[in-house]
């Protein structure tokens, strides 16, 4: 049987080192510093189309991660997509900012990017975006290019 | 006709017994599971007894936990880098070897090695305990075995595995990175932006940690129980190990799937 400090000491090192991987884990591998457990404030958007966007996807703003798209519902009343957003209360938006519905890379995930405006105003909690620009639906584009298509010998 | 008759009789009272032994084995692995709970508190007092137990489980189970996955997550590498360069990102090589080990693999297969290492171990030494008597010695000198024997082996069980399924995935993590990033030449740093980008902590990370966490509970208790539980004889040990391996195996797969369908259904 092995002394008693002896054992301590094994259990310590065995300790230390899974507390080493969940640290690794955390810090290494994913985002534990990102927005996780900061304080946040809600913003919502109205959306003609919301193509392929999906709850948690992110929120950025000139490329950098600024909150999480945090629910996604449906307006009976305007017929539009509903997008509330969780925005990092360290990031201030300006009140007429504009969101619009982006994908990263061609064939990425889609998420909201913010784009500033111009007021002096803040964006508070539960503050509407009013300014918005749906997804691109490939189908729609590609129906627009053949109609175009369609309409140019007649122009000539 | 009548023979017929009787066979088909005995069949049901079969399928009959066979019921009623699960349900009272249900039954009575629950109360069990409440009886280590409340002796828990000695374990906790005199917790060189546990400390004991973490050095049986945990420790002794340090390397085949790191050189599996090691190997797992040289495979996955391997394998993930050949299909997602069909595809042209094998870039995103990391993130496949990260949220496969995080979500599903670190905790499954750390939890199948751990039942197999030291949830049989755990039940052969109670169960010899059984056979030779030593768990009524100890009950006739007013000491409660299953706070001394059980709760201490149930708790190292229960403590250790969280820690070595985070284990395995930083390993197999790392594993992934040498193959890919050194030997075959990924980026190093589109390998750990993008893994980065795609990892949660709170989402990815803690409900792998929660399943390891619920995978060491179960073994534990199944291993402890089945030791306890075992015919006092030299056969009836070696069947309570097989039953600890192959039951260990079957509730860790099942709630693996339960387990998955609450946490990740995006």
């Amino acid at each position: 049987m092995m002394s008693r400090t002896a054992l301590d000491l094994w259990v310590g090192i065995f300790v230390a080192i899974g507390f080493a991987a969940l640290v690794f884990l955390a810090m290494k591998v994913g985002n534990f510093s990102g927005i996780n457990g900061s304080e946040t404030y809600r913003i919502e958007a109205p959306f003609d189309n919301i193509g392929g966007l999906k709850v948690r996807a992110p929120v950025k703003s000139a490329g950098v991660l600024v909150g999480r798209v945090q629910s996604i519902r449906f307006d009976t009343e305007t017929y539009r997509a509903v997008v509330t957003m969780e925005i990092d209360q360290r990031f201030a938006f300006p009140a007429d900012t504009s969101a619009s519905i982006l994908t990263s890379g061609l064939l990425g995930e889609q998420y909201v990017g913010l784009e500033a405006g111009a007021d002096v105003a803040p964006l508070k909690n539960g503050d509407r975006v009013l300014i918005t620009q749906s997804a691109v639906v490939l189908e729609k584009l590609i129906g627009q290019f053949l109609f175009d298509k369609a309409a140019e010998p007649a122009a000539q | 006709m009548n023979g017929l008759f009787c066979g088909v009789l005995a069949g049901l009272r079969h399928i009959g017994k066979l019921t009623i032994d699960g349900i009272w084995r249900l039954g009575f692995i629950t109360r069990f599971m409440v009886a280590v709970l409340l002796a828990s508190g000695q374990s906790l007092t005199r917790l060189h007894l546990t400390i004991r137990e973490l050095y049986f489980s945990g420790v002794l189970s340090l390397l085949i936990i790191t050189v599996s996955g090691l190997f797992v997550g040289l495979v996955l590498g391997l394998q993930g880098y050949d299909i997602l360069q069909r595809y042209g990102s094998a870039d995103a090589v990391g993130v496949m070897v990260a949220l496969s080990l995080l979500r599903e693999l670190g905790p499954v297969i750390a939890a199948l090695l751990f039942a197999s290492r030291a949830g049989s171990a755990i039940t052969a030494e109670i169960g010899l305990m059984k056979a030779t008597e030593q768990l009524k010695a100890m009950d006739m000198m007013a000491v409660n075995p299953i706070a001394r024997v059980v709760a201490p082996r149930f708790w190292g069980g229960v403590l250790s595995m969280p820690l070595l399924a985070a284990l395995f995935s930083a390993m197999g993590i790392f594993g992934g990175w040498l193959i890919t990033v050194v030997v075959i030449g990924v980026d190093d740093g589109a390998f750990w932006s993008q893994m980065q980008a795609a990892v949660e902590f709170d989402y990815d990370v803690l409900n792998g940690v929660i399943k390891s966490f619920v995978f060491g509970t179960v073994v534990s208790l199944i291993a402890v129980f089945e030791g306890y539980d075992c015919d006092p004889t030299a056969e009836g040990v070696s069947r309570a190990i097989t039953r600890t391996v192959v039951t260990s195996a079957l509730a860790i797969l099942a709630l693996d799937f339960v387990l998955t369908s609450f946490m990740f259904r995006g």
